[in-house]
């Protein structure tokens, strides 16, 4: 029997190595797998590449990922927004590297590194310092940049609905970078908010297919990062949880 | 076309407030969206141009978080933290929205769907270069979110910018000095003096704030200016001649 149901966010988390590419669904807090995140460094795997349209808010989920040491390097299209306190300080101080991406070509790279499609050409950044370095090439009669194809060990991303072959919905703007990631991830990790029987989910309104998914954890009152940032909490790892005990 | 050299810091510091104000930018540039449209509004005084189209046109907002149809913002218990746009402020959606991955939602930007983009400027140059994303300074946090994928790839680029900086440089100019965002994209550019046409002949100003003269903005733009204001007004500027982002090489 299929059943990509896991019972914990750390039984989820436990095979994501030292040196791993890791993506992280969410546009600011919209679709954030806050609580994966919060596995993860639990987990303390470091050294990590994550891959984001941000570098996350306050100092809980990405943020507090980052703060505790595990991302070597930050993959987005823009890192700075409110309440970002931990980025910023380690960008400056040299001790976090960032591949700045603009954030079509950084959708596009996760679509293509998902459908098997090593590099592709297109006109944003034609002509900024973002294309330095880049081929450049002309169709007709206009200029493109190369760009790579983008994949990672795993993605983590947030579902409002899942079945256990792993079929996803998404809720209003929380979908942004999930289904893509999915796609991309060697291994996906979903947390949902409901988890349904099969026939659940209509096929027609089936958003990520379970091909695209391996393990899934039902957070049915996943904590919301704005709220954090508002109430000051900080997320400090838990040292003894998980594939440990 | 000659560079003017301009001391607009000591034409400005003479003058309080002449000229549009940040709602009347909105309000002119409102004018220009026209029925049917698919639009994206960038952050700041571009987001503002929704409330001011013209009542009876029907124009869908695109997001670029993944939402067609963004409505206005929500009511204390309407707010959805998972329904954000892409400065992630909360919105509304409307009747007839739809909702979309990233991949979507920037196929639409770059394969040429939405056909208005207004975004805000540092500076834009005489052939359309757009420079709003960063000033290059040695200390900035970079960051370029969608900007250079909706210049490269939306058919229509209005910019929304106060005519000058706060210290009164010219940000009109025969070429940008910040990092651009994308070469020979802008349309058309609306400041607090004036309409001003990106043309393959060079920046054709076609409209004037009120009580404001073309050499007074000639005096604080770093590029010479065509005057069109005489022969043609607004609506009637023969835009055969204006810069297309389609069609201008790079």
């Amino acid at each position: 029997m299929i059943n990509k149901i896991v019972a914990s966010c750390a039984t989820a988390v436990a095979n994501i190595k030292d040196g791993d590419t890791v993506m992280i669904g969410g546009f600011g807090e919209a679709g954030s797998p806050v609580e994966l995140i919060h596995a993860l460094i639990d987990h303390g795997a470091k050294n990590l590449t994550v891959v984001n349209n941000n570098t996350g808010s306050g100092r809980v989920g990405l943020a507090a990922l980052i703060e505790n040491g595990q991302v070597a390097k930050m993959i987005c299209s823009y890192p700075r927004t409110a309440n970002s306190l931990v980025f910023p300080e380690l960008y400056r101080s040299g001790k976090i590297e960032l591949e700045l991406v603009p954030q079509g070509t950084l959708a596009e790279r996760i679509r293509a590194g998902g459908a098997g499609i090593p590099a592709f050409f297109t006109k944003t950044s034609v002509g900024t310092p973002l294309a330095e370095g880049k081929e450049i090439r002309n169709f007709e009669g206009d200029d493109y940049v190369m760009e790579r194809g983008l994949k990672a060990d795993f993605a983590l991303i947030k579902a409002k609905q899942a079945d256990r072959y792993g079929n996803l919905t998404f809720n209003k703007t929380a979908r942004n970078f999930a289904p893509i990631m999915a796609m991309a991830a060697t291994t996906t990790l979903v947390q949902t908010n409901e988890m349904v029987e099969l026939g659940g989910i209509d096929p027609e309104n089936v958003v990520t297919p379970g091909i695209f998914v391996n393990s899934i954890i039902e957070i049915t009152q996943p904590q919301q990062e704005s709220q954090l940032v508002k109430n000051g909490v900080v997320y400090l790892p838990i040292k003894s949880q998980g594939a440990k005990a | 076309m000659s560079t003017l050299a301009t001391s607009n810091q000591h034409a400005n510091s003479q003058v309080a407030q002449v000229g549009w104000n940040r709602e009347q930018m909105a309000h002119r540039c409102a004018q220009d969206i026209e029925e049917g449209s698919y639009v994206n509004l960038g952050i700041g005084i571009p987001e503002k141009v929704a409330q001011y189209v013209p009542d009876g046109r029907e124009v869908i907002y695109h997001t670029e978080n993944g939402l067609l149809g963004m409505g206005n913002s929500p009511s204390a218990d309407e707010l959805d933290p998972d329904l954000i746009n892409a400065g992630k402020k909360p919105v509304t959606a409307i009747p007839g929205a739809a909702y979309f991955h990233h991949g979507d939602s920037f196929a639409m930007i770059r394969g040429n769907h939405i056909d208005v983009c207004v975004l805000g400027a540092m500076q834009v140059s005489e052939k359309g270069d757009l420079a709003n994303w960063s000033t290059g300074a040695a200390d900035a946090i970079p960051a370029v979110g969608g900007a250079m994928d909706l210049v490269a790839g939306v058919k229509t680029i209005y910019i929304i910018t106060q005519h000058t900086t706060k210290t009164g440089d010219a940000k009109i100019l025969a070429e940008c000095s910040f990092p651009l965002t994308g070469q020979k994209v802008v349309n058309r550019i609306y400041t607090d003096l004036c309409v001003i046409d990106v043309t393959n002949k060079g920046l054709a100003l076609i409209e004037l704030a009120p009580g404001i003269s073309f050499d007074y903005v000639q005096a604080r733009t770093g590029v010479e200016l065509l005057n069109a204001t005489e022969q043609l007004d607004a609506k009637g500027f023969d835009n055969s001649s204006v810069n297309s982002s389609r069609e201008v090489q790079s």
